[in-house]
Protein backbone atom coordinates (compact mmCIF):
# COMPACT_ATOMS: atom_id res chain seq x y z
CA UNK A 1 0.00 0.00 0.00
CA UNK A 2 3.15 2.59 0.94
CA UNK A 3 5.97 2.34 -0.93
CA UNK A 4 8.73 4.10 0.22
CA UNK A 5 12.27 3.92 -1.11
CA UNK A 6 15.48 5.33 -0.17
CA UNK A 7 13.75 7.86 1.96
CA UNK A 8 15.91 10.91 3.06
CA UNK A 9 14.97 14.09 4.64
CA UNK A 10 17.59 16.72 5.95
CA UNK A 11 16.70 19.95 8.10
CA UNK A 12 19.65 22.41 6.74
CA UNK A 13 23.21 19.63 7.33
CA UNK A 14 21.51 17.58 9.34
CA UNK A 15 20.32 14.22 7.74
CA UNK A 16 17.42 12.90 10.04
CA UNK A 17 16.39 10.16 7.71
CA UNK A 18 19.17 8.35 6.21
CA UNK A 19 17.51 6.65 3.05
CA UNK A 20 14.53 4.58 4.28
CA UNK A 21 13.45 1.11 2.15
CA UNK A 22 10.22 -0.20 3.19
CA UNK A 23 6.74 -1.41 2.28
CA UNK A 24 3.65 -1.02 4.69
CA UNK A 25 0.87 -3.90 3.38
CA UNK A 26 -2.89 -3.06 3.58
CA UNK A 27 -4.14 -4.52 6.97
CA UNK A 28 -0.71 -3.68 8.50
CA UNK A 29 -0.19 -2.47 11.89
CA UNK A 30 3.62 -0.93 12.07
CA UNK A 31 4.15 0.11 15.22
CA UNK A 32 7.49 2.15 15.30
CA UNK A 33 9.73 2.91 18.30
CA UNK A 34 12.79 4.08 18.89
CA UNK A 35 14.54 6.80 21.12
CA UNK A 36 13.60 10.37 20.72
CA UNK A 37 15.70 12.36 18.04
CA UNK A 38 15.73 8.74 15.89
CA UNK A 39 13.42 10.20 13.13
CA UNK A 40 10.75 8.34 13.41
CA UNK A 41 8.07 10.84 13.68
CA UNK A 42 9.95 12.43 10.76
CA UNK A 43 9.37 9.22 8.90
CA UNK A 44 5.82 9.08 9.44
CA UNK A 45 5.14 12.74 8.84
CA UNK A 46 6.91 12.39 5.64
CA UNK A 47 4.58 9.66 4.35
CA UNK A 48 1.59 12.28 4.54
CA UNK A 49 4.32 14.89 2.78
CA UNK A 50 3.82 17.09 6.34
CA UNK A 51 7.58 17.07 5.83
CA UNK A 52 9.01 17.24 2.35
CA UNK A 53 11.47 14.41 1.90
CA UNK A 54 14.88 15.91 0.77
CA UNK A 55 15.08 12.65 -1.30
CA UNK A 56 13.68 9.00 -2.28
CA UNK A 57 10.40 8.21 -3.01
CA UNK A 58 7.32 7.28 -1.26
CA UNK A 59 4.79 5.68 -3.57
CA UNK A 60 1.05 5.45 -2.06
CA UNK A 61 -1.30 2.77 -3.82
CA UNK A 62 0.79 3.30 -7.19
CA UNK A 63 0.82 7.12 -7.02
CA UNK A 64 3.97 9.05 -6.64
CA UNK A 65 3.54 10.92 -4.04
CA UNK A 66 6.80 13.36 -4.34
CA UNK A 67 5.26 13.83 -8.43
CA UNK A 68 4.53 17.41 -9.06
CA UNK A 69 1.43 16.38 -11.20
CA UNK A 70 0.04 14.34 -8.06
CA UNK A 71 -2.70 16.63 -6.20
CA UNK A 72 -1.67 15.74 -2.73
CA UNK A 73 -4.82 16.98 -0.90
CA UNK A 74 -6.30 14.18 -2.36
CA UNK A 75 -3.74 11.73 -1.59
CA UNK A 76 -3.77 13.02 2.18
CA UNK A 77 -7.88 12.55 2.15
CA UNK A 78 -7.21 8.75 2.33
CA UNK A 79 -4.40 9.20 5.30
CA UNK A 80 -6.00 10.12 8.29
CA UNK A 81 -3.53 11.77 10.63
CA UNK A 82 -3.66 12.01 14.60
CA UNK A 83 -0.98 13.76 16.44
CA UNK A 84 0.69 13.97 19.41
CA UNK A 85 -1.06 17.47 20.43
CA UNK A 86 -4.54 16.62 18.99
CA UNK A 87 -4.73 19.48 17.09
CA UNK A 88 -8.40 20.32 17.72
CA UNK A 89 -9.26 23.58 16.08
CA UNK A 90 -10.44 25.45 19.09
CA UNK A 91 -12.79 27.63 17.55
CA UNK A 92 -14.92 24.87 16.06
CA UNK A 93 -17.65 22.89 18.35
CA UNK A 94 -16.67 18.89 18.05
CA UNK A 95 -19.39 17.82 15.88
CA UNK A 96 -17.66 21.02 13.13
CA UNK A 97 -14.57 19.78 13.91
CA UNK A 98 -15.14 16.14 12.53
CA UNK A 99 -17.51 17.53 9.46
CA UNK A 100 -15.70 20.54 8.17
CA UNK A 101 -13.17 18.40 5.99
CA UNK A 102 -15.77 15.66 4.52
CA UNK A 103 -18.24 18.70 3.84
CA UNK A 104 -16.08 21.26 2.26
CA UNK A 105 -14.01 18.31 0.72
CA UNK A 106 -17.34 17.19 -0.81
CA UNK A 107 -16.60 13.48 1.22
CA UNK A 108 -20.72 13.68 2.46
CA UNK A 109 -23.33 16.23 2.36
CA UNK A 110 -23.91 18.28 5.84
CA UNK A 111 -26.45 15.94 7.14
CA UNK A 112 -25.04 12.25 6.02
CA UNK A 113 -21.27 13.99 7.64
CA UNK A 114 -23.11 15.08 10.76
CA UNK A 115 -24.97 11.54 10.98
CA UNK A 116 -21.43 9.71 10.25
CA UNK A 117 -19.89 12.26 12.89
CA UNK A 118 -22.77 10.92 15.33
CA UNK A 119 -22.52 7.57 14.77
CA UNK A 120 -17.95 7.88 15.49
CA UNK A 121 -18.78 9.65 18.59
CA UNK A 122 -21.11 7.07 20.07
CA UNK A 123 -18.10 4.50 18.86
CA UNK A 124 -15.89 6.42 21.53
CA UNK A 125 -18.86 7.13 24.23
CA UNK A 126 -18.68 11.43 23.26
CA UNK A 127 -21.93 11.73 21.72
CA UNK A 128 -22.91 13.71 24.15
CA UNK A 129 -19.64 16.19 23.70
CA UNK A 130 -21.00 16.88 19.77
CA UNK A 131 -21.65 20.35 20.66
CA UNK A 132 -19.69 21.25 23.58
CA UNK A 133 -15.60 23.29 22.68
CA UNK A 134 -11.97 21.08 22.52
CA UNK A 135 -11.33 23.68 25.84
CA UNK A 136 -13.87 21.70 27.59
CA UNK A 137 -12.38 18.63 26.86
CA UNK A 138 -9.52 16.79 28.98
CA UNK A 139 -7.00 15.28 27.16
CA UNK A 140 -8.14 12.11 26.31
CA UNK A 141 -11.09 12.95 25.24
CA UNK A 142 -9.51 15.46 22.86
CA UNK A 143 -7.28 12.47 21.39
CA UNK A 144 -10.57 10.48 20.96
CA UNK A 145 -11.97 13.29 18.92
CA UNK A 146 -9.20 13.96 17.01
CA UNK A 147 -9.27 10.21 16.04
CA UNK A 148 -12.62 10.73 15.07
CA UNK A 149 -12.04 13.66 13.06
CA UNK A 150 -9.42 11.53 10.84
CA UNK A 151 -11.80 8.61 10.53
CA UNK A 152 -14.58 10.88 9.12
CA UNK A 153 -12.77 11.01 5.69
CA UNK A 154 -13.14 7.41 5.38
CA UNK A 155 -9.38 6.95 5.41
CA UNK A 156 -7.11 4.08 3.74
CA UNK A 157 -4.72 3.85 6.50
CA UNK A 158 -4.19 5.80 9.68
CA UNK A 159 -0.59 7.23 11.03
CA UNK A 160 -0.47 8.07 14.61
CA UNK A 161 1.89 10.52 15.58
CA UNK A 162 2.88 9.83 19.57
CA UNK A 163 -0.80 9.67 20.18
CA UNK A 164 -0.27 9.04 23.76
CA UNK A 165 2.87 10.90 24.71
CA UNK A 166 0.73 14.45 25.74
CA UNK A 167 -1.98 12.46 27.81
CA UNK A 168 -2.19 12.23 31.70
CA UNK A 169 -0.95 8.69 32.49
CA UNK A 170 -5.01 7.63 33.10
CA UNK A 171 -6.34 8.69 29.88
CA UNK A 172 -3.99 6.63 27.70
CA UNK A 173 -5.81 3.78 28.32
CA UNK A 174 -8.96 5.48 26.80
CA UNK A 175 -7.04 6.70 23.76
CA UNK A 176 -5.01 2.75 22.93
CA UNK A 177 -8.51 1.18 23.81
CA UNK A 178 -10.00 2.98 20.46
CA UNK A 179 -6.83 2.39 18.37
CA UNK A 180 -7.39 -1.30 19.33
CA UNK A 181 -10.76 -1.59 18.53
CA UNK A 182 -9.60 0.34 14.89
CA UNK A 183 -7.02 -2.24 14.92
CA UNK A 184 -9.37 -4.97 14.71
CA UNK A 185 -11.87 -3.47 12.47
CA UNK A 186 -8.66 -4.05 9.85
CA UNK A 187 -7.54 -0.59 9.54
CA UNK A 188 -4.41 -0.18 8.10
CA UNK A 189 -2.22 1.45 10.81
CA UNK A 190 1.37 3.27 11.17
CA UNK A 191 1.97 4.02 14.89
CA UNK A 192 4.53 5.86 16.18
CA UNK A 193 4.61 5.55 20.03
CA UNK A 194 6.43 4.75 23.40
CA UNK A 195 3.56 2.30 24.31
CA UNK A 196 5.57 -0.96 24.38
CA UNK A 197 2.57 -3.37 25.43
CA UNK A 198 0.26 -1.80 22.75
CA UNK A 199 3.12 -2.40 20.23
CA UNK A 200 2.98 -5.94 21.69
CA UNK A 201 -0.39 -7.02 21.66
CA UNK A 202 -2.04 -4.91 18.54
CA UNK A 203 1.09 -4.47 16.16
CA UNK A 204 1.59 -6.73 13.32
CA UNK A 205 5.17 -5.73 13.36
CA UNK A 206 7.33 -3.61 15.39
CA UNK A 207 10.08 -1.65 13.63
CA UNK A 208 13.38 -0.12 15.82
CA UNK A 209 14.58 3.22 14.50
CA UNK A 210 17.85 5.22 15.46
CA UNK A 211 19.97 7.78 13.97
CA UNK A 212 17.48 8.13 10.61
CA UNK A 213 17.70 4.24 9.74
CA UNK A 214 15.59 1.24 10.47
CA UNK A 215 17.77 -0.91 12.81
CA UNK A 216 15.87 -4.02 12.87
CA UNK A 217 12.02 -4.93 12.93
CA UNK A 218 10.44 -8.30 13.58
CA UNK A 219 6.84 -9.56 14.76
CA UNK A 220 6.15 -8.10 18.22
CA UNK A 221 7.12 -11.31 19.64
CA UNK A 222 10.29 -11.89 18.43
CA UNK A 223 10.79 -8.74 18.55
CA UNK A 224 10.56 -8.24 22.55
CA UNK A 225 11.85 -11.48 23.26
CA UNK A 226 14.51 -12.16 21.12
CA UNK A 227 16.52 -8.56 20.14
CA UNK A 228 19.30 -8.80 17.41
CA UNK A 229 21.04 -5.51 17.44
CA UNK A 230 22.89 -4.25 20.91
CA UNK A 231 21.23 -0.77 19.88
CA UNK A 232 17.65 -2.51 20.25
CA UNK A 233 19.09 -4.47 23.43
CA UNK A 234 20.01 -1.71 24.94
CA UNK A 235 16.51 0.49 24.06
CA UNK A 236 14.61 -2.47 25.53
CA UNK A 237 16.32 -2.50 28.46
CA UNK A 238 15.44 1.44 29.41
CA UNK A 239 12.27 0.74 28.25
CA UNK A 240 10.70 -2.00 29.48
CA UNK B 1 -20.57 84.36 50.79
CA UNK B 2 -22.91 86.59 48.73
CA UNK B 3 -19.86 88.03 46.70
CA UNK B 4 -18.75 84.15 45.78
CA UNK B 5 -22.06 83.45 44.89
CA UNK B 6 -22.04 85.91 42.82
CA UNK B 7 -18.99 85.31 40.94
CA UNK B 8 -20.45 82.22 39.96
CA UNK B 9 -23.50 83.62 38.77
CA UNK B 10 -21.14 85.50 36.43
CA UNK B 11 -19.23 82.69 35.24
CA UNK B 12 -22.16 81.00 34.54
CA UNK B 13 -23.54 83.85 32.51
CA UNK B 14 -20.44 84.15 30.52
CA UNK B 15 -20.43 80.55 29.39
CA UNK B 16 -24.44 80.49 28.49
CA UNK B 17 -23.15 83.48 26.24
CA UNK B 18 -20.75 82.07 25.00
CA UNK B 19 -22.21 78.73 24.09
CA UNK B 20 -24.87 80.70 22.50
CA UNK B 21 -22.02 82.59 20.73
CA UNK B 22 -20.19 79.30 19.58
CA UNK B 23 -22.97 76.98 18.85
CA UNK B 24 -26.23 78.53 18.81
CA UNK B 25 -25.74 81.39 16.78
CA UNK B 26 -26.21 81.28 13.20
CA UNK B 27 -26.40 77.67 13.79
CA UNK B 28 -23.13 76.81 14.26
CA UNK B 29 -23.03 73.62 16.02
CA UNK B 30 -23.77 72.47 12.34
CA UNK B 31 -19.39 73.02 11.72
CA UNK B 32 -19.61 70.14 14.45
CA UNK B 33 -22.24 68.07 13.08
CA UNK B 34 -21.72 67.96 9.50
CA UNK B 35 -17.78 67.83 9.95
CA UNK B 36 -18.70 64.72 12.51
CA UNK B 37 -20.42 63.29 9.64
CA UNK B 38 -17.63 63.59 7.44
CA UNK B 39 -15.19 62.07 10.02
CA UNK B 40 -17.23 59.23 10.50
CA UNK B 41 -17.57 58.73 6.74
CA UNK B 42 -13.69 58.81 6.35
CA UNK B 43 -13.35 56.43 9.30
CA UNK B 44 -15.54 53.89 8.20
CA UNK B 45 -14.45 53.58 4.48
CA UNK B 46 -11.44 53.83 5.50
CA UNK B 47 -11.46 51.42 7.86
CA UNK B 48 -12.82 49.07 5.63
CA UNK B 49 -10.20 49.48 2.72
CA UNK B 50 -7.82 49.30 5.53
CA UNK B 51 -9.09 46.27 6.45
CA UNK B 52 -9.35 44.37 2.69
CA UNK B 53 -6.04 46.08 2.17
CA UNK B 54 -4.51 44.58 5.39
CA UNK B 55 -5.34 41.18 4.97
CA UNK B 56 -4.72 40.55 1.46
CA UNK B 57 -1.04 42.37 2.29
CA UNK B 58 -1.25 39.90 5.82
CA UNK B 59 -2.30 36.62 3.41
CA UNK B 60 0.43 37.60 0.32
CA UNK B 61 3.24 37.77 3.51
CA UNK B 62 2.72 34.73 5.28
CA UNK B 63 2.12 32.56 2.63
CA UNK B 64 5.79 33.69 1.32
CA UNK B 65 6.73 32.94 4.74
CA UNK B 66 5.47 29.72 4.65
CA UNK B 67 5.61 28.38 1.52
CA UNK B 68 8.04 30.65 -0.34
CA UNK B 69 5.25 31.00 -2.99
CA UNK B 70 4.47 34.63 -4.29
CA UNK B 71 7.82 36.01 -3.88
CA UNK B 72 7.08 39.00 -6.14
CA UNK B 73 3.86 40.24 -4.18
CA UNK B 74 5.75 39.91 -1.03
CA UNK B 75 8.39 41.95 -2.00
CA UNK B 76 6.11 44.79 -3.33
CA UNK B 77 3.75 44.22 -0.27
CA UNK B 78 7.46 44.88 2.04
CA UNK B 79 8.14 47.90 0.27
CA UNK B 80 3.98 49.07 0.79
CA UNK B 81 4.54 48.79 4.56
CA UNK B 82 8.29 50.28 4.63
CA UNK B 83 6.61 53.33 3.13
CA UNK B 84 3.55 53.80 4.91
CA UNK B 85 5.12 53.25 7.92
CA UNK B 86 7.86 55.06 7.59
CA UNK B 87 6.60 58.33 6.61
CA UNK B 88 3.92 60.55 8.68
CA UNK B 89 -0.18 60.52 7.67
CA UNK B 90 -0.19 64.18 6.81
CA UNK B 91 2.68 63.94 4.08
CA UNK B 92 0.54 61.08 2.96
CA UNK B 93 -2.48 62.61 2.64
CA UNK B 94 -0.83 65.77 1.68
CA UNK B 95 0.65 63.70 -1.52
CA UNK B 96 -2.51 62.00 -2.15
CA UNK B 97 -3.99 64.99 -2.65
CA UNK B 98 -1.82 67.52 -3.97
CA UNK B 99 0.29 65.35 -6.35
CA UNK B 100 -1.45 62.31 -7.37
CA UNK B 101 -4.61 63.36 -7.44
CA UNK B 102 -3.73 67.17 -7.80
CA UNK B 103 -4.86 66.96 -11.89
CA UNK B 104 -7.55 64.71 -11.38
CA UNK B 105 -11.01 66.65 -10.60
CA UNK B 106 -12.09 64.09 -6.90
CA UNK B 107 -14.25 64.39 -4.11
CA UNK B 108 -11.60 65.69 -0.94
CA UNK B 109 -13.54 62.82 0.99
CA UNK B 110 -12.96 60.22 -1.73
CA UNK B 111 -8.72 61.12 -1.87
CA UNK B 112 -9.47 61.37 2.06
CA UNK B 113 -10.88 57.49 2.11
CA UNK B 114 -8.26 56.32 0.16
CA UNK B 115 -4.83 57.83 2.16
CA UNK B 116 -6.37 57.51 5.21
CA UNK B 117 -7.70 53.64 4.12
CA UNK B 118 -3.84 52.78 2.45
CA UNK B 119 -2.17 54.02 5.13
CA UNK B 120 -4.68 51.93 7.90
CA UNK B 121 -4.05 48.89 5.34
CA UNK B 122 -0.36 48.75 6.42
CA UNK B 123 -0.92 48.76 10.25
CA UNK B 124 -3.56 46.28 9.67
CA UNK B 125 -1.63 44.03 7.48
CA UNK B 126 1.27 43.37 10.26
CA UNK B 127 -1.35 43.03 13.07
CA UNK B 128 -3.36 40.60 11.05
CA UNK B 129 -0.23 38.55 10.35
CA UNK B 130 1.38 38.34 13.85
CA UNK B 131 -2.42 37.00 14.14
CA UNK B 132 -1.80 34.42 11.53
CA UNK B 133 1.63 33.48 13.11
CA UNK B 134 0.32 33.16 16.59
CA UNK B 135 -2.34 30.27 15.35
CA UNK B 136 0.02 27.23 16.33
CA UNK B 137 1.65 25.46 13.29
CA UNK B 138 -0.08 22.04 14.28
CA UNK B 139 -3.42 23.93 13.14
CA UNK B 140 -2.46 23.88 9.84
CA UNK B 141 -1.14 20.84 9.92
CA UNK B 142 -4.08 18.84 11.11
CA UNK B 143 -5.93 20.47 8.08
CA UNK B 144 -3.86 19.73 5.72
CA UNK B 145 -3.55 16.48 6.70
CA UNK B 146 -7.41 15.97 6.40
CA UNK B 147 -6.83 17.12 2.60
CA UNK B 148 -8.04 20.69 2.74
CA UNK B 149 -5.97 22.97 0.77
CA UNK B 150 -3.85 25.58 1.51
CA UNK B 151 -6.43 28.04 1.04
CA UNK B 152 -9.11 26.00 2.69
CA UNK B 153 -7.12 25.96 5.60
CA UNK B 154 -6.23 29.50 5.91
CA UNK B 155 -9.91 30.35 5.46
CA UNK B 156 -11.36 28.18 7.75
CA UNK B 157 -8.74 26.91 10.32
CA UNK B 158 -6.28 29.50 10.73
CA UNK B 159 -7.96 33.00 9.95
CA UNK B 160 -11.10 33.07 12.41
CA UNK B 161 -8.60 31.79 15.11
CA UNK B 162 -6.19 34.65 13.63
CA UNK B 163 -8.71 37.43 13.79
CA UNK B 164 -9.63 36.52 17.31
CA UNK B 165 -6.16 36.95 18.50
CA UNK B 166 -5.72 40.17 17.03
CA UNK B 167 -9.13 41.87 17.52
CA UNK B 168 -8.31 44.26 20.57
CA UNK B 169 -5.37 45.44 18.52
CA UNK B 170 -7.37 45.51 15.44
CA UNK B 171 -9.98 47.87 17.30
CA UNK B 172 -7.63 50.02 18.56
CA UNK B 173 -5.67 50.83 15.24
CA UNK B 174 -9.39 51.90 14.15
CA UNK B 175 -9.65 53.99 17.31
CA UNK B 176 -6.30 55.40 16.17
CA UNK B 177 -7.64 55.99 12.74
CA UNK B 178 -10.77 57.92 14.20
CA UNK B 179 -8.15 60.25 15.78
CA UNK B 180 -5.73 60.42 12.55
CA UNK B 181 -8.61 61.54 10.55
CA UNK B 182 -8.26 65.22 12.55
CA UNK B 183 -5.61 65.86 10.11
CA UNK B 184 -7.91 66.10 6.84
CA UNK B 185 -7.99 69.51 7.59
CA UNK B 186 -4.83 70.03 5.67
CA UNK B 187 -6.62 69.36 2.72
CA UNK B 188 -9.40 71.44 3.72
CA UNK B 189 -11.35 68.95 4.68
CA UNK B 190 -14.70 69.93 6.81
CA UNK B 191 -14.47 67.15 9.54
CA UNK B 192 -14.78 67.29 13.17
CA UNK B 193 -11.41 69.27 14.13
CA UNK B 194 -11.99 71.47 11.09
CA UNK B 195 -15.58 72.00 12.54
CA UNK B 196 -14.32 73.32 16.03
CA UNK B 197 -11.25 75.26 13.53
CA UNK B 198 -13.87 77.33 11.98
CA UNK B 199 -16.28 78.40 14.89
CA UNK B 200 -12.94 79.00 16.59
CA UNK B 201 -12.32 81.90 13.72
CA UNK B 202 -15.44 82.78 13.62
CA UNK B 203 -15.66 83.44 17.53
CA UNK B 204 -12.10 84.00 18.31
CA UNK B 205 -13.21 81.67 21.44
CA UNK B 206 -11.16 78.55 21.64
CA UNK B 207 -12.56 77.04 24.95
CA UNK B 208 -15.53 75.76 24.26
CA UNK B 209 -15.28 74.62 20.38
CA UNK B 210 -12.40 72.92 21.63
CA UNK B 211 -13.82 71.13 24.30
CA UNK B 212 -16.93 70.21 22.29
CA UNK B 213 -14.46 68.33 19.00
CA UNK B 214 -12.87 66.75 22.23
CA UNK B 215 -15.61 65.63 24.04
CA UNK B 216 -17.30 64.20 20.72
CA UNK B 217 -14.12 62.30 19.55
CA UNK B 218 -14.10 60.49 23.50
CA UNK B 219 -17.65 59.67 23.20
CA UNK B 220 -17.11 57.64 19.74
CA UNK B 221 -14.02 56.45 21.11
CA UNK B 222 -15.54 54.84 24.17
CA UNK B 223 -18.94 53.37 22.48
CA UNK B 224 -16.23 51.43 19.81
CA UNK B 225 -13.92 50.32 22.88
CA UNK B 226 -17.32 49.33 24.52
CA UNK B 227 -18.87 47.42 21.24
CA UNK B 228 -15.62 45.35 20.96
CA UNK B 229 -15.32 44.06 24.06
CA UNK B 230 -19.08 43.08 23.50
CA UNK B 231 -17.28 41.28 20.19
CA UNK B 232 -14.52 39.94 21.74
CA UNK B 233 -16.68 38.19 24.38
CA UNK B 234 -18.46 36.68 21.85
CA UNK B 235 -15.54 35.23 19.69
CA UNK B 236 -14.46 33.99 23.58
CA UNK B 237 -17.33 31.78 23.76
CA UNK B 238 -14.92 28.69 22.38
CA UNK B 239 -12.67 29.22 25.37
CA UNK B 240 -15.30 28.85 27.98
CA UNK B 241 -14.45 25.34 29.90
Amino acid sequence: MIDVRNLEKAFGDHLVLKGITETIHKGEKVVIVGPSGSGKSTFLRCLNLLETPTGGEIVFDGVDMLDRKTNINRMRMRMGMVFQHFNLFPHLTILKNITLAPVKLGVAGKKEAEENAMRLLEMVHLADKAQSYPAQLSGGQKQRIAIVRALAMNPDVMLFDEPTSALDPEMVGEVLEVMKKLADDGMTMVVVTHEMGFAREVGTRVMFMDEGVIVEQNTPDEFFANPQSPRLKDFLSKVL
Amino acid sequence: MAEFFQSIGNWFNGLKADFVLNFIKDNRWRYLTDGLMNTLKITVFAALLGIVLGFIVAIIRSTYEQTGRLKILNAICRVYLTVIRGTPAVIQLMITYYVIFASVDISKLLVAIIAFGVNSGAYVAEIVRSGIMSVEKGQTEAGRSLGLSYTSTMARIVMPQAFKNVLPALANEFITLLKETSIAGYIALPDLAKGGDIIQSLTYEPFLPLLAVAAIYLVIVMLLTYLVGKLERRLRKSDRR
